[in-house]
């Protein structure tokens, strides 16, 4: 089973466009707020198309820090998505290219990551630059308002605005947890784990990002030990 | 501000390692992994990457912890119901207004 459609890969990554848009929103404020002109602020998101590492990023250049710190930075806060591409890259029909692959894995975010994982069987070409067209897009246009005109919006609207992207989140993994077990037991595991870095003395001191990937390897290679997939054949049975 | 040969000197490093990152193992790993303990490892990793960064961070997410612990309890409670990602991300920022606008 395939799917290489690019108007579903265009109607599954709409979501993910309307989600960026406020996140990336808020980032636009405030990357001008810590002192990026609004072009600089359209340009990082752009060339980089991640949250957390943009957020760690702008600070870093605005008070011109070490360029090794920039990349240390950049290279924790993103390590999962090294992760992610390759457990995508198990997941890509054989009509990908090495020249799609340059281009798709540029947007692979944690969203479009999510929504591609969670695709019954094979994902095709066609469905890939469905599923990044529009989120990048959302991205770049979502910051740029917020860059420009952020300062229209009350308060209370940004605030609203930024537990979307959780919400997003939580809509891809509930459903999932709800029909496996073994997804819910490593969601659960996993949720644990950042709890206990997040508050935890001593383990809290570690980067956000870098608990990320602390805290899914250790909750994933727990249960691939103990749950392990059933022989080689149909993957991913977390959706239905 | 940050003048622009700088910017984009940052820029260039910063961009560049974000896509390194996710391009090297994207086109190196072409092959089909045949282990059978590190497919279910990458299977299970989305979820506990996405369980691990939106727990407890969700929290913190708002302006106010009860707004964002409503939010939160909303956004299980429609996804449970398996809603869309769309409807289950604006109803998380709806009842977060509201319960702002409630002085919260």
């Amino acid at each position: 089973m395939m799917q290489n459609s690019f108007v579903k890969g265009l109607k599954d990554g709409l979501p993910i466009c309307f989600g960026y848009f406020s996140v990336a929103f808020a980032f636009g404020i405030f990357a001008v707020g810590q002192g990026l002109s609004a072009w600089q602020t359209v340009a990082v998101s752009l060339a980089n198309v991640t949250s957390a590492g943009q957020l760690a990023g702008v600070p870093i250049m605005v008070g011109r820090l070490p360029f090794l710190e920039m990349a240390a930075t950049q290279l924790i806060i993103n390590l999962r998505y090294a992760l992610m591409s390759v457990s995508l890259s198990q997941k890509v029909a054989s009509n990908v290219s090495i020249v799609d692959r340059l281009i798709i894995s540029f947007v692979n975010t944690d969203e479009v990551f999510a929504v591609a994982s969670g695709c019954p069987g094979m994902v095709g070409r066609n469905y890939l630059y469905g599923l990044i067209l529009t989120p990048y897009i959302g991205w770049s246009f979502g910051t740029a308002v917020g860059a420009v005109a952020g300062n229209v919006l009350p308060a209370i609207v940004i605030s609203a605005l930024g537990i979307a992207i959780y919400g997003m989140f939580v809509a891809i993994v509930v459903p999932a947890m709800r029909k496996d077990r073994a997804v819910l037991g490593v969601t659960f595991c996993a949720v644990g784990l950042s709890t206990l870095f997040r508050y935890a003395p001593g383990l809290r001191n570690l980067s956000a990002g870098m608990a990320i990937v602390v805290c899914a390897v250790a909750a994933s290679a727990l249960f691939a030990w103990l749950r392990p997939l059933e022989a080689e054949g149909e993957e991913a049975p977390s959706h239905g | 501000m940050v003048d622009t040969a700088l910017f984009c000197r940052y820029l260039l490093v910063m961009a560049g390692v974000t896509y390194l990152i996710r391009m090297l193992p994207f086109v190196l790993c072409k092959r089909r992994i045949a282990n059978r303990f590190v497919r279910s490892f990458l299977m299970y990793m989305p979820y506990a990457v996405l369980g691990a960064m939106t727990f407890p961070a969700i929290l913190y997410s708002t302006s106010s912890r009860l707004s964002a612990l409503a939010g939160f309890v909303a956004a299980v409670a429609l996804a449970w119901k398996e809603r869309g990602l769309l409807t289950v991300a604006l109803c998380a920022s709806a009842v977060v207004l509201a319960v702002e606008l409630l002085g919260f």
